[in-house]
């Protein structure tokens, strides 16, 4: 199990040191700051050995969380745990980052006592540790508040506590998706895939129980065409679920119920790979005119309804290390070059569907003796659409709570859809 | 929503009031300043300075000096100060124990606070807490919160015992909390369950023998209801638990792998690769034609590549994962090359991972899109990935033909970018692709040859040494060529060196005529000027051959090659199943077993795959240890646990010796009957000792096939065999040989595997040893050796292994065995621990022999001398037995026994009941006496056995036995 978890500042100085177990010594500290800070070379693995000692760092922003162990652990665990540990800080404090850390490394060492027991991740839902760890401690509770807490933070709902209420029932279904797309400069589709969550707002009093749906292919076929009404189903390769939800019901039923935590929550994770709408379609055309010059042409095409508008769109053409200078002639919106980038970066602030814009641009290189030839990065796009690429529609979400008197239809929902690139490449 | 107001507060103050200040106080006299801090009445003043203190500790400053102060602050109501104060306990306590002391009572009081957050603190503080005083005092407490009313404090506990138990093991176990620890495995509560089950994980490891788990189907269905319902973490727990079990039969792997499958779907990549391994390793037993089966593959490839769209790191650990799952079970995830395209932005860790999976994929389906991409990424810029890029290219030629001529044409492509690196890289690769296809693509050498001079590797510089000395005969200026790398002999690597040496007198051998300067330079250079001991003897071997026979030079140096395998760097198939039962885990991570990066004995234990079984009925292969038979008595081959211990065991005689179980038998007993008719057989021929006309009663060719285990028959037929052969009745009587079982299992032992047996033939005892390589690797220099033992068994010569032994070679040895050896008494007597070295290692095994292979041939006691030495010895050593399920007469069983040198002296008839009379004599000098008792139509014999050493007893009866019922 986990023997130290260190946070240290971008130096390398320690901010937070709590030891678990007695093989962990106090050079543990210093053996990761100086073979893996203070390395020469980048580090080529989140996990490194020194001296039989294994460390496993993430970092976030300029601040780095190591896991110290001698033993043989669960290695999936400790960076789900170190992850964990992020999220329960950004909770409390906001932002990782030095400052925030010092300010609050008394609460840290409070949480990490909670967290991890002789290196054994604990509960780590944040909803059931604000319940008792505060920043100025518990100061006066009664028995049965006592009693309260130890059995949300040990029960079967760790994530919610009892007797919250509300006067307006209120929630909030955000499906957020990232379409992912690899094409080779022939427009052939090399992988493409949508990676999508369903984040869900819930402001529900008591214990509500709620059945989730969607146009999932092997529901609605189950369902027969009857149910269907001609809505488009699609295919999902495989999903995952925040801890609420029943895992065993959504085996043998494939329904997703649950008692949500209170606030907001990650319900689902999923990812598609059939019938996927790409929005925009990237043609370049690059041609080198001599050694010293290039011709970058790009088009972009919008694919979805007329109706809907895409935002924030960015298109961005990388360069030659060796550009001395850039020529660009853009249809829409604004072009520029970044030397510092290495790039042209062609924005467009709105674009409606079934358009198309185009951009070209003359690249004047310096002659170089390098014999190593460039290696052409793909050309990168960013966008926000209206719509989830992977077709996914949400059918209902239906609240259920038998002791409070409040129905389903009492439930003010809100469904709101983004689709945003994700690694979204085109190669030249 | 105390929280968010103090959030409001700390705002309102501003900066001044946050924790960040204390990290600055670095003024001299500080821990003055502190001591009275700590001491004044003011509580805001107190928590204020031992906020500073923990800072202090936090950035390596020695301030254990206030110990006394900090551990004043102790008795208080204020939790957020008891908990700092308590921190600061962990850390120095062990420095300062005595003062430590003056904690006790508080926490001995805290333990039995009504708040149960604070009874939990104060146990689990305790625990952490190590000073033996400390310790002592925390039994009581730590008892009650085993039993606590409240769950939180109960998960506590749990946990605790793990802490206790790294301190002082013997106490845990005295104190009786693992039995404890046991119930709360079936607490109501999930949690406590989860912890529990991690604590119990974590003390079973340090006892591998202890069963300490009892995982048996009633716990497992506990673990499984509360795998539904606790935390994440809790999940991972048991199921790493889960993962140590092993089912009865496929029908219980079936419903177990049911109810593990939900939790692919959760959102915890922990749980789901722990849940993976579950189903892994379950799977081994499912048999391969079940529908159910197939289901389970195709569910666990969805949930494998949503692991990729995790985080970078999670993402790492996945990919080796994965690289091991793709080499147990390719087909698993055969439709899914494309996840493992590398993208652009993926962090390098990631982008090498998922090239190895690429090539282990690719195949004829999909190689063209894999070449596409593989193009792609030699134009990155990171080196080692390149590099690894276009390796990956050249493997991809061998493993799939079809491919090859495409591979070859895109490696001369790279070629012609002349980047320094892809080209060296790629003509290394080129040089297997010429291995493999030998005359296939040798227009392309004429391209390699051009870029001689840019090659500055010694692996590229050997790779093209290799094409041109091997193609010399089609390259025109090969000598030239090869004449020019000869200038700088003495710079280049050893490698380079030897490649020179040889191409050179492979060309002196295809162009004799122009090449005798260049040859005799290079020898002389390599035989006359080198230090290098390999370089001068392949030096002198070639001269020698080229001066006394040129046709044998040409046949050894031109003889055609073997082909080259087409996956270089597959894992061991036994290190492969040992890491797929370590899936998640840091071992799956560095791809090795954990022994070899965890210290000391946590985790040495090897993990096995499971067999598979058919509904119950035998295993195919019964050296697979834990594989749980039906009906058939099977023992686990003797389990030692670790080399270190019983290395202790062979120095320090007097240690108790590793619990051992019997060899394995298989469930059929081997008849050998007519293999034995010149050794024991000839023998008792000689004897001239002939046990009566051998008439066979009908119900006596109904010996029993299935075989006790650790029992094991002895050598030696009685003419008997010859009469029941002759007479061709075939009975399955006569001399037998116990089966031969694993004694090593290749696993423990690097790929050497050693089963056996132990024969008397001819009076002679030998130990026969089937040795296989399973190694990679050719294995020579066998020795062995004997631990001291209870008859004083020794080699009576060395073992005779002559030739070197091959990867995947078997070779049978028979070893002749003395008992004039030094003697310890083993328990159980029969035991015997061999320690047996090749050139990669030392290895040790312990395994049981027949004691009737110590039964000597001049055991026929006089009448007269037997009666009186019956009556001498006291009835305290006399012990009884019950044979049961012998269909034998006493005739038969007389002749039966006879071929083991026990013999009948004397029978007797009452009422009905043979009384046989009979006497052994051991190698070591002591008679056992029996007397056997058989009543016509019942089936079991009493057996009744006197000897001075009594201790013998228990291991004759089981002679008796193994050898009537063969």
């Amino acid at each position: 199990m986990i023997g130290g978890l260190f946070i240290y500042n971008h130096k390398g100085e320690v901010l937070i040191s709590r030891v678990y177990r007695d093989d962990i010594g106090r050079n543990a500290v210093d053996a990761f700051r100086v073979n893996v800070i203070h390395a020469r070379q980048q580090v080529r693995s989140p996990v490194t050995n020194i001296a039989r000692t294994s460390f496993f760092h993430v970092k976030r922003s300029n601040i780095w969380l190591a896991a110290v162990t001698k033993q043989n652990v669960n290695a999936a665990m400790v960076f789900e745990f170190l992850y964990k540990m992020c999220d329960v800080m950004t909770a409390y404090f906001g932002k990782i980052s030095e400052e925030n850390i010092k300010n609050n490394f008394v609460l840290i060492y409070e949480l990490l006592d909670e967290i991890l027991d002789f290196g054994y991740p604990q509960n780590s839902e944040t909803g059931a540790l604000k319940t008792f760890i505060t920043q100025t401690g518990i100061k006066s509770q009664s028995k049965e508040e006592q009693s309260q807490i130890t059995s949300q933070v040990t029960g079967q709902i760790g994530w919610r506590r009892e007797g919250i209420k509300y006067r307006r029932n209120e929630l909030f279904l955000d499906v957020l998706e990232s379409v992912n797309l690899l094409m080779s400069p022939q427009g052939q589709v090399l992988s493409a895939h949508v990676s999508g969550r369903v984040v869900m707002k819930s402001y529900l009093s008591g214990m509500p129980e709620c059945k989730f749906g969607m146009n999932d292919k092997i529901v609605i076929d189950k369902q027969g065409k009857g149910g269907g009404n001609g809505c488009q189903s699609i295919a999902i390769d495989d999903c995952t679920f925040h801890q609420c939800v029943r895992l065993s019901k959504f085996d043998a039923e494939r329904s997703i119920s649950f008692i949500p935590p209170d606030g907001e929550c990650e319900l689902m994770r999923y990812r598609t790979t059939k019938d996927i709408i790409l929005p925009f379609r990237v043609i370049p055309l690059v041609r080198e005119v001599g050694r010293t010059k290039l011709e970058v042409k790009v088009v972009i095409k919008s694919n979805f309804k007329p109706s809907l508008l895409a935002q924030k769109i960015e298109v961005r053409i990388p360069t030659p290390l060796n550009t001395s200078g850039v020529q660009v002639i853009c249809m829409k919106g604004k072009a520029k070059y970044k030397a510092s980038e290495n790039a042209i970066v062609w924005k467009i602030k709105r674009m409606a569907g079934m358009k198309e814009s185009q951009i070209s641009a003359e690249i004047e290189l310096l002659p170089t003796n390098d014999k190593k030839k460039w290696a052409r990065p793909p050309i990168s796009m960013n966008f926000e659409v209206p719509f989830a690429p992977s077709g996914l529609k949400v059918r209902y979400l239906k609240v259920f709570e038998p002791k409070l008197n409040y129905s389903d239809h009492d439930v003010i929902k809100w469904v709101r859809y983004i689709g945003r690139s994700g690694i979204y490449e085109t190669r030249c | 929503m105390e929280w968010a107001n103090q959030l409001c507060e700390n705002r309102q103050f501003g900066s001044k009031m946050t924790d960040s200040k204390y990290f600055t106080t670095t003024k001299k006299g500080e821990i003055f300043e502190l001591k009275a801090e700590l001491n004044s009445d003011k509580k805001e003043k107190k928590k204020e300075a031992v906020k500073k203190v923990i800072a202090s500790m936090t950035v390596g400053k020695d301030v254990s000096a206030l110990f006394p102060d900090v551990v004043n602050c102790m008795q208080t109501d204020n939790l957020e100060l008891k908990k700092l104060v308590y921190l600061y306990l962990m850390n120095y306590a062990k420095s300062q124990p005595d003062m430590a002391i003056m904690a006790v009572n508080t926490f001995v009081k805290d333990c039995e606070d009504p708040n149960p957050l604070i009874r939990a603190l104060a146990v689990r503080t305790m625990g952490c807490i190590r000073v033996d005083k400390i310790t002592e005092y925390l039994c009581e407490p730590l008892r009650k919160c085993l039993k606590d009313e409240d769950p939180y404090v109960r998960k506590t506990a749990a946990v605790c015992v793990a802490k206790l138990h790294d301190i002082n093991a013997q106490l845990v176990e005295d104190q009786g909390f693992l039995d404890t620890l046991k119930d709360l495995i079936s607490d109501s509560n999930p949690m406590v369950v989860a912890n529990a089950v991690a604590a119990l994980s974590e003390i079973a490891e340090s006892h591998p023998n202890s069963n300490l788990l009892d995982l048996n189907p009633q716990s497992i269905n506990k673990l499984l209801t509360a795998l539904n319902e606790c935390t994440e973490w809790g999940q991972i727990f048991i199921l790493d638990c889960l993962a140590n079990y092993t089912p009865r039969d496929d029908r219980e792997s079936q419903s177990i792998c049911e109810r593990v499958t939900p939790r692919l779907s959760h959102a915890n990549s922990a749980v789901v690769l722990s849940a993976v391994k579950v189903l892994m390793k379950f799977m081994e037993m499912l048999p391969k034609d079940l529908d159910y089966y197939g289901t389970l593959l195709k569910k666990l490839a969805p949930p494998l590549v949503t692991l990729l769209s995790a985080e970078p790191e999670l993402q790492y650990v996945a990919l080796r994962n994965i690289n091991l799952i793709v080499q147990k079970r390719p087909e698993i995830l055969k439709h899914e090359m494309k996840v493992f395209f590398v993208k652009y932005n993926d962090p390098i860790y990631v982008k090498l991972e998922k090239l190895d999976i690429m090539i282990r994929l690719a195949s004829q389906a999909n190689i063209a899109q894999v070449l596409a991409e593989l193009k792609e990424y030699a134009t990155e810029v990171d080196v080692d990935f390149v590099r690894k890029a276009v390796r990956a290219i050249g493997r991809c030629a061998i493993k799939v033909e079809q491919s090859a001529e495409r591979c070859v044409s895109t490696l001369l492509d790279l070629i012609q970018t002349k980047v320094n690196y892809v080209v060296q890289e790629a003509i290394v690769v080129i040089k297997d692709i010429f291995r493999k296809y030998p005359n296939k693509y040798e227009s392309v050498i004429a391209t390699l040859c051009e870029n001689l001079d840019s090659l500055d590797e010694p692996e590229a510089r050997a790779a093209m040494i290799w094409i041109v000395g091997e193609y010399a005969e089609r390259i025109d200026n090969a000598d030239e060529l090869l004449e020019s790398f000869l200038e700088g002999f003495h710079d280049e690597s050893t490698q380079v060196q030897l490649q020179l040496l040889t191409a050179i007198v492979k060309l002196f051998l295809k162009k004799p005529t122009e090449t005798q300067e260049l040859v005799q330079q290079v020898l002389s250079l390599a035989t006359q000027d080198s230090d290098n001991p390999d370089l001068r003897d392949r030096g002198y071997i070639y001269w020698r051959l080229l001066s006394t026979d040129p046709v044998a030079a040409k046949e050894v140096v031109l003889a055609e090659k073997p082909l080259i395998s087409e996956e270089t760097d597959l894992i061991e198939p036994t290190l492969l199943e040992e890491l797929i039962c370590h899936i998640g885990t840091l071992a799956s991570v560095y791809h090795k077993p954990p022994s070899a990066f965890v210290e000391g004995s946590r985790g040495v234990m090897h993990k096995r795959l499971p067999a598979r079984t058919g509904s119950g009925e035998g295993t195919e292969c019964p050296d697979v240890g834990n594989a749980a038979g039906g009906s058939a008595p099977e023992a686990a081959p003797s389990i030692i646990p670790s080399q270190g211990d019983l290395l202790g065991d062979l120095l320090n005689l007097d240690l108790a010796p590793p619990t051992t179980t019997g060899p394995t038998p298989s469930t059929s007993g081997m008849q050998m009957g007519g293999m034995d008719l010149l050794g024991g057989g000839l023998e008792s021929l000689l004897g001239g000792d002939i046990g009566g006309s051998p008439a066979m009663g009908a119900g006596f060719g109904a010996a029993p096939a299935v075989m006790p285990a650790s029992l094991n028959a002895p050598v030696g037929g009685g003419l008997g065999d010859l009469f029941d052969l002759g007479g061709g009745v075939g009975m399955p009587m006569g001399a037998y040989i116990p089966p031969k079982t694993v004694w090593l299992p290749a696993m423990k032992a690097k790929g050497l595997e050693i089963s056996g047996t132990f024969a008397r033939r001819a009076g002679v005892i030998q130990m026969e040893l089937v040795l296989t390589n399973k190694a990679m690797s050719v294995m020579t220099d066998f020795a062995i050796q004997f631990n001291r033992n209870s008859f004083g068994l020794a080699p009576a010569g060395p073992l005779q292994v002559l030739t070197p032994l091959g990867p995947n070679q078997t070779i049978e040895v028979s070893l002749p065995l003395s008992t004039v050896g030094p003697v310890m008494k083993m328990d159980p007597l029969n035991n015997l621990q061999v320690a047996v070295k090749n050139n990669i290692d030392v290895f040790y095994f312990s395994c049981q022999y027949p004691i009737s292979m110590l039964f000597v041939e001049d055991g026929k006691m006089e009448r007269q001398v037997f009666l009186a030495t019956w009556k001498d010895i006291p009835n305290d050593n006399e012990s009884q037995f019950q044979i049961q399920d012998c269909h034998l007469n006493s005739e038969a069983a007389s002749n039966k026994l006879q071929g083991s040198n026990i013999f009948t002296i004397a029978k007797r008839t009452v009422e009905g009941q043979d009384m046989l009379y009979m006497s052994i004599k051991l190698s070591n000098g002591i008679w056992v006496l029996a007397e056997l008792k058989v009543q016509a139509g019942n089936p079991n014999y009493t057996i009744s056995l006197k000897c001075r050493a009594p201790e013998v007893s228990q291991c004759v009866f089981q002679c008796y036995e193994a050898v009537l019922k063969n």
